[in-house]
Parts: C-alpha cells; sequence; structure tokens
C-alpha cells in the first residue's frame, strides 16, 4: 500500500519550490543597492522597441481580420453599427492583451531564455558572481522589470492599431468616418474597462521576464540546453499567461463589472 | 632542494611568516550523481606561494577550485579560506571573500555582449564601485597593455581569438588585484612565445602583490617558471607533491610522464 511519489512529481515540486526561491531572490534583488539603470534602459530598448513592427502588424491584423469576419453576422442581425464597439470591446478587453502577451512570449522569454541559458552556459554568469559582481541583479532584475514596463505599452499601442485596423476594414465595404467610427468604438467603453486590462498585462510582462530568466539561469550544462532553456521558456510562460488571464477574467468579473 | 629554498625564502622576505596557509583544504568529497570526481583532497596553499596543480583532462581539478569559490558545494571535508569554511559563509560574507579572489575560467568567460573595455569596466564599477571615468581608463589601459592587448580595447569578444580572449578574461580578474589567484589553464591553446609572457605575467603579479596563486595547467614550461611547489592530482586526490625538480626525478611513472 505505500506507494512513492513518481519521480516525475518529485521533480515538479523541487522546481516549483526553486522558483519559489529563485522569485525571492529577484524581489530583494531589485531593493538592493547600486540599481542598474542603464541596463534597464537598455534592455527596455531591446524588449519594447524591437518588438514594435511584430506587435504592430499583428496588432493591426487583428482588428482588421475580426471586423471583416464579424461584419457579415452582425448585418445579418441588423446589429451592423455595433461592429465597432464590439470589436473595441473585444480587442481591449480580451485578445489585445491575451495575444500580444503569447506573442511576446514567443520572441522575449525565448530570446531572454537563450540568451541567460549561453552565458551560463559559457560561465559568464559564474564570472560575474565569483568576481564578487551581483548577476541576479544585472541581469534578472533588469530584463522582468523591463518587461514589467514594456508589455503594457506594447498591448495599448497593438490595442490602438487594432481599432485603427477595424476602422480600415469597415471602410472597405462602406465609407465610415473616424470620427463616428472611434465615438462608437469608445462609446462602449469605460475607463473601468481599462484598469483591469492594463492591469494583466503587467502580470504578463511578469511572467514573461520572470519564466525567461528563470529557465536560463538554471540551464543545464552543455550547448543543447541553450536550446532547452528557450524552448521551455515559451512553453511555460504562454501556460502562465493562460493561467493568469482565466483568473484575471474571474476577479475582474467579481469585482468590476458587479 | 635549492627550488624548495628559494620558495621558504621568497615567503621569508615577504610576511615575515614563512607558512600562513591562506587556503587550506582537508579530506574534500565531491560527486555528481553516481560519479565520484574528488575522493580525498587535502591540501594547503601558503602566502605567496605559487602553486601548480598538474593532474590528467577530467581528474577533477577545475571542480576542486570551484569549490573553493562556493560555486560548487563539497559532500564532505572542509575547505577554509583565509581560516573561514567557505561552505558556511552568509552572502555578504561570501561576496566580500570573493572580491578577494581571482579566477580565471578555462573557457575565458569574457561578457560577450559587451566590449572588451566593457568586460574590464565591469569588475572596476560593480565591485570597487569606482567612478571616476579617468581613472577607470587609466587602470583599463594599464591592465591591456599588461596582457599586449591595448588595440582590442574596442572590440567584441567575437572578433578575438581563442588566445586573446583568454588574455583579456586574465586582464579582467588581474584589474581588481586579488589576493588569491585560480589560474585555470591560463596558458592552454597559446603560443609558446605568449606563453611564456603569460607565465611571467603570474610571476610578476605574485612578485609585485604578494598575490597567492593555484595554477592548474598542463603546460610544462608555464609550470617550469612560475611553480614554487607542485602537487598531483589523480583519481581525486593529491598522488606527489614537491618543487618542479623534485618530480621531474622522482621515481613516480605517472608523475614523470608529466614531464615528458
Ligand atoms: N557541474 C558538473 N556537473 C556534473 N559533472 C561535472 C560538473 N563539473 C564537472 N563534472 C565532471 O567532473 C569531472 C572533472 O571535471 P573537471 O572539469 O574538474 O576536469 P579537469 O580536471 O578540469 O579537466 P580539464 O583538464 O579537461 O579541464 C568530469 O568528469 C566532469 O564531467
Ligand atoms: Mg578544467
Amino acid at each position: 500500500m505505500t506507494r512513492s511519489v513518481p519521480a516525475t512529481w518529485n521533480k515538479q515540486f523541487i522546481a516549483a519550490g526553486d522558483q519559489v526561491v529563485f522569485m525571492g531572490t529577484f524581489f530583494r534583488n531589485i531593493f538592493r543597492r547600486g540599481f542598474e539603470w542603464n541596463e534597464l534602459l537598455r534592455q527596455c530598448y531591446i524588449i519594447g522597441y524591437k518588438s514594435l513592427s511584430l506587435v504592430g502588424i499583428t496588432g493591426f491584423i487583428l482588428g482588421f481580420v475580426l471586423t471583416l469576419q464579424s461584419a457579415p453576422t452582425m448585418k445579418a442581425f441588423g446589429a451592423e453599427s455595433f461592429v465597432p464597439s464590439m470589436v473595441a470591446i473585444s480587442i481591449i478587453r480580451e485578445i489585445g492583451p491575451v495575444i500580444i502577451a503569447l506573442i511576446c512570449a514567443g520572441k522575449i522569454a525565448s530570446s531572454i531564455g537563450a540568451e541567460l541559458g549561453s552565458m551560463k552556459v559559457s560561465e559568464q554568469i559564474d564570472a560575474m558572481e565569483v568576481s564578487g559582481a551581483n548577476p541576479i541583479q544585472y541581469l534578472v532584475v533588469t530584463r522582468v522589470l523591463a518587461c514589467i514596463v514594456m508589455i503594457p505599452i506594447l498591448t495599448l499601442m497593438a490595442d490602438a492599431l487594432a481599432l485603427a485596423g477595424g476602422f480600415t476594414a469597415s471602410n472597405i465595404s462602406n465609407k465610415i468616418s473616424a470620427v463616428l467610427y472611434f465615438n462608437k468604438s469608445f462609446a462602449a467603453l469605460s475607463f473601468v474597462d481599462l484598469i483591469p486590462a492594463v492591469g494583466k498585462t503587467i502580470f504578463f510582462g511578469f511572467a514573461i521576464g520572470f519564466v525567461g530568466c528563470y529557465k536560463g539561469y538554471n540551464s543545464d550544462r552543455g550547448t543543447e540546453s541553450v536550446g532547452v532553456a528557450a524552448n521551455s521558456a515559451v512553453v511555460s510562460a504562454s501556460l502562465w499567461i493562460i493561467l493568469l488571464d482565466a483568473i484575471a477574467v474571474q476577479l475582474t468579473s467579481v469585482f468590476a463589472y458587479s | 632542494m635549492d627550488t624548495n629554498n628559494k620558495y621558504e625564502q621568497v615567503a621569508d622576505q615577504k610576511t615575515g611568516n614563512a607558512k600562513e596557509a591562506v587556503v587550506s583544504i582537508s579530506h574534500l568529497k565531491k560527486s555528481f550523481g553516481t560519479k565520484e570526481v574528488l575522493t580525498d583532497v587535502s591540501m594547503e596553499l601558503n602566502r605567496g606561494e605559487n602553486l601548480v596543480v598538474l593532474g590528467k583532462s577530467g581528474s577533477g581539478k577545475s571542480v576542486s577550485i570551484k569549490c573553493m569559490v562556493g560555486l560548487l558545494t563539497q559532500d564532505e571535508g572542509s575547505l577554509k579560506i583565509f581560516g573561514d569554511e567557505v561552505s558556511e559563509l552568509k552572502e555578504d560574507a561570501l561576496k566580500a571573500m570573493r572580491i578577494k579572489i581571482g579566477f580565471l575560467f578555462q573557457s575565458g568567460a569574457l561578457y560577450d555582449s559587451m566590449t572588451v573595455k566593457e568586460n574590464l569596466e565591469f569588475p572596476l564599477t560593480r565591485v570597487l564601485k569606482l567612478s571616476d571615468k579617468d581613472d577607470i581608463q587609466h587602470r583599463i589601459e594599464e591592465m591591456l597593455e599588461g596582457v599586449g592587448l591595448l588595440d582590442a580595447i574596442d572590440k567584441m569578444p567575437s572578433d578575438l581569438s581563442g588566445g586573446m580572449r583568454k588574455r583579456i578574461g586574465l586582464a579582467r580578474t588581474l584589474i581588481l588585484k586579488p589576493e588569491i589567484m585560480l589560474y585555470d589553464e591560463p596558458t592552454t591553446g597559446l603560443d609558446p612565445i605568449t606563453s611564456r609572457e603569460i607565465s611571467e605575467l603570474i610571476l610578476q603579479m605574485q612578485q609585485k602583490y604578494h598575490t597567492s596563486s593555484i595554477i592548474i595547467t598542463h603546460d610544462m614550461a608555464c609550470a617550469k617558471i612560475t611553480a614554487d611547489r607542485i602537487l598531483v592530482l589523480s583519481k581525486g586526490a593529491f598522488i606527489a607533491e614537491g618543487s618542479y625538480e623534485d618530480l621531474e626525478n622522482g621515481p613516480d611513472e605517472l608523475v614523470q610522464s608529466f614531464f615528458k
């Protein structure tokens, strides 16, 4: 009757514990003296600016396609005039944050995982540690904070471009003035919509940066582990985003709309 | 015998205390999974001494010096640096101790997102917390001149040859003027002329800054120039100890084979 916990479970528990410890180290090091402002700015530039085009194009097309796809159905119900507000609500509340976060998980979490992974393999992180410098502060804190700052900004920008995409799509079938379109879009939205929407992107940003750093920082020896780190960073960051979104939606429906 | 005397004299002049151990290791054991790498390592490094460690590839030389800086933790045994047990040091104390120890990685371990100059700047600004630009520039140039690579100052590590990277790694470590230096194969992969220069640089560090060093090497020319004392590591333990001449003319065949 005495069955031991399967070995894989054991490993999962150890990994989970490891992540909690790593998270503690991260938070402690945010408030250490000698904050790396320059490196934070550099990471914001790398993480934010270099994802602009990918995120921008995705956002625009999201709005464009959503409008094109839903217009015929809405027309059948005679509700064509609700298309702008429907697109605005679905993009800003849900589709924008989640899709952009998933895309950033693919682009940013993987590159952080690969970068720190290869620094680990080539003993650069060890060298930093041994010299008496603080690699967590220099490498991890800056990257995670940069993600926390940049993901919400990228998402807001993508939201705006998605609305522009929706406007473009509406204009293909029949002329609608920009003023009217955006009036209709924003009429359906209230400021309360924006708070949980932006709020959850902060957590998505944390998940992307933290998981990328954790996987890279703790990768094994040997070059193949760099690939493993990058890959598992994307997988678990995506999973975290979906989970966090489910939680955020529940919390929002309890607090904001009741 | 001669070299032994030389070493004792040197130590006498420098510290007035012939054998003050800065590193002392006793009965150190370390395994990875089921693989026993170190079985019973005991040694002492005296102040101001250049200690050369010889050993076959994979015999655990790198592992033993990684234990000394707390990158790996031993399974059993004691490892004291400046009298403190390394594995029991708290974060801040460990950091303070690491500042006094220089570690040259076998691979060089240059930060490859930074230029050579930024690589050398990193320990100065992050560890010594220097902020005077001229002072930093001066120290960097002086150090790069020492390893003969001043003209590489603005290059990226990816643009350097293996030997150049090793020399930059050396410069980055020595720039903090450590009290103890751990060199992991400082001359491997270098041409004989550069090897000789590096060996002489190691000797200079000892004479100028009274650095105590452990030098892991396969390069007998380097050992001959730098060694005050030599230890031979085999199967996880030290099997021989002595001066270069002692070991060269000694009876042990395994030890002999390093000198051929
Ligand atoms: N972090 C680690 N995890 C697992 N095994 C390791 C680790 N580090 C070293 N080893 C193993 O320990 C043994 C000794 O490695 P070490 O790097 O100390 O050899 P070495 O004496 O420095 O050899 P070389 O002259 O080739 O550098 C090797 O078999 C290696 O596979
Ligand atoms: Mg080695």
